[in-house]
Parts: C-alpha cells; structure tokens; sequence
C-alpha cells in the first residue's frame, strides 16, 4: 500500500491530518491549473476549495481504479471549465497559443545551427548547485510564468506526474497538441531559470 | 521538420533542442532517434542541456508546498461543518 493509499485510507476515517497532508501535496497545483481556467482571484478560490470538499464528501465513492491524483483533478478541471464557461474565459486547447517558431531561442545558435557557446548549465551540479529548495522555489516562480496552456500541461505531467494519456483525455487535446505545449513549456521553463534576473516575463 | 528525406543527415544542435520532448517521450521513430543519439554522443552543449532537462523534470516532481494557511483555515472549517454529525474529527 502506498503512502498516499494509507493517507485516503486515513481520510476515510475522518482523520485531519491526513487531509492537511493532501491539502500540503495538492493546493499548489490545483490553484496553478485552475488559474489557467478562470479569471478572477476569487474564482480560482472557489473552485479550489468546491473541489477539495468534493473531495471530502466523495472520498468514500472512490474507488481506486484511478489514481487518486488523476481523480482529483479530473474534478477541477471540470468544475474550472464549468465555471469558465459562465465566467466567460474559457481557455480553448484547440487553438494552440504561441505556436509558431521554435521553442528556443533561435538566437543561440549560430547559422550553421550550432550552439555559439555551449548553453550554460542549470546549476544541479552538486558543487555549484543551489540550494534544492532555493531551485525549486525557482522553477515555481517560471513555472507560473508560462502561458495558460503551456502552465496547465507542464503541472499535470511534470510537478503532479499524470501521464500523457491523462492529460489529453483531461483536457480534450490531441497527444501531438499535447505534446508541443510540454515541450514549449519545459523548454521555456528552462529559459527562465537560467535568466539572470528579472527582465524575462512575457 | 525534416528536410532531407533520402539521406538521414547528421542533426545541428538547433534540430536537436527541438526534439528532446520527444525523445524523452519515446515517440521519435527509430532512425530520428539514432540521428538525435548521434548528435548526442559527439556533443557536449547538448549533452549538457538534455541531462539538464532530465535534472529539471525531476525536481519538479518534488515540489511541494505548504498550504497557505488562510485557505487551510478556511477549508478545514468548511470540512468540519460537512462532517460534523458524521465523523467527529475532520
């Protein structure tokens, strides 16, 4: 049993702390997602919190076939569309935003289409790197700045782990549609992380 | 993307960057792969940005953050309102 089945587990008993536990592992990234759907602040607040008690009231109808992860944000992400809808922004997945070109700066390589200097590296290197938390706290802050889409796709599969099959059913899209915003989305992830300072925002 | 389609000529690095998701993926077919995993094996800037790549999609695996403690009040006391007569503690 995982650690996370024993944490339902415990929720079915009514038991707080594993709520809290979840609450720890999960708000981040269902505000993050839902920030892609939905306008306003208080929105986003809404159908947080509605699907958290969802969560709570439909624990005991969950029966497991799915992950628990996938289950649950399945439940936001037809809530946020919902709401989106009546709010008026919906962000469409079938139109892909900032599609054209590539998704590195073309700048960085020279006409023959090599690197003009070899990139340089994310500090992960044991010697140099940052602190993990200080990296991780950093890759929050890019990962917010990505574009709606490129944000929802790049907290699915990466930071919460659904697989590609998931996501595209998730979120209507095709696994090639998919895969381009992952891959503009890491990649831009990666830009911003190795910007010096402030100056890259959209 | 691909602009020769008789010879599989060797990829620039500007080619190669492109392709990482899909390699990571596993969806390049064969010959693109041993394209991508020739050009891999002979250049450090790309050696560099792949493992970096690889190193960033695990570390974002291992956020986590504490929730903020506004909502947690918030929710906790939603939660104890639904289940109250039900189960005592949550």
């Amino acid at each position: 049993m995982s650690e996370e089945d024993v944490l339902l587990q415990r929720l079915r008993a009514g038991d707080q702390a594993a709520f809290e536990a979840l609450l720890d592992r999960y708000d981040a990234p269902l505000r993050r997602v839902a920030r892609s759907f939905l306008r306003t602040p208080t929105a986003v607040e809404e159908v947080v919190q509605e699907t958290w008690l969802a969560v709570v009231t439909g624990i005991d109808g969950f029966e497991g076939r799915s992950m628990f992860r996938t289950w649950l944000f399945r439940i936001l992400v037809n809530r946020a569309r919902s709401r989106s809808v009546r709010d008026a922004r919906l962000i469409t997945f079938s139109a892909l935003e900032g599609d054209e070109g590539p998704a590195v700066d073309p700048n960085a390589f020279g006409e023959d289409g090599r690197w003009r200097s070899a990139p340089a590296r994310l500090e992960f290197d044991p010697e140099t790197r940052l602190l993990q938390d200080e990296l991780r706290s950093e890759l929050v802050g890019a990962i917010e700045s990505l574009p709606d889409q490129q944000r929802v796709v790049v907290t699915l599969r990466d930071v919460v782990g659904l697989s590609a099959e998931e996501v595209c059913e998730m979120l209507d899209i095709t696994e090639v549609n998919q895969r381009v915003l992952l891959h503009r989305g890491r990649a831009r992830t990666r830009a911003v992380l190795r910007a010096p300072l402030p100056e890259v925002r959209r | 993307m691909r602009l020769f389609s008789r010879k599989a000529s060797p990829l620039v690095c500007r080619q190669f960057v492109e392709l990482v998701t899909d390699y990571l993926e596993e969806r390049l077919p064969a010959r693109e792969r041993a394209r991508f995993e020739a050009h891999l094996a002979e250049c450090d800037g790309c050696a560099g940005y792949l493992e970096d790549m690889r190193a960033m999609i695990a570390t974002m695996g291992s956020i986590t953050a504490p929730a903020d403690p506004h909502t947690r009040e918030a929710l906790m006391r939603a939660v104890r309102d639904l289940r109250g007569g039900e189960h005592g503690d949550v």
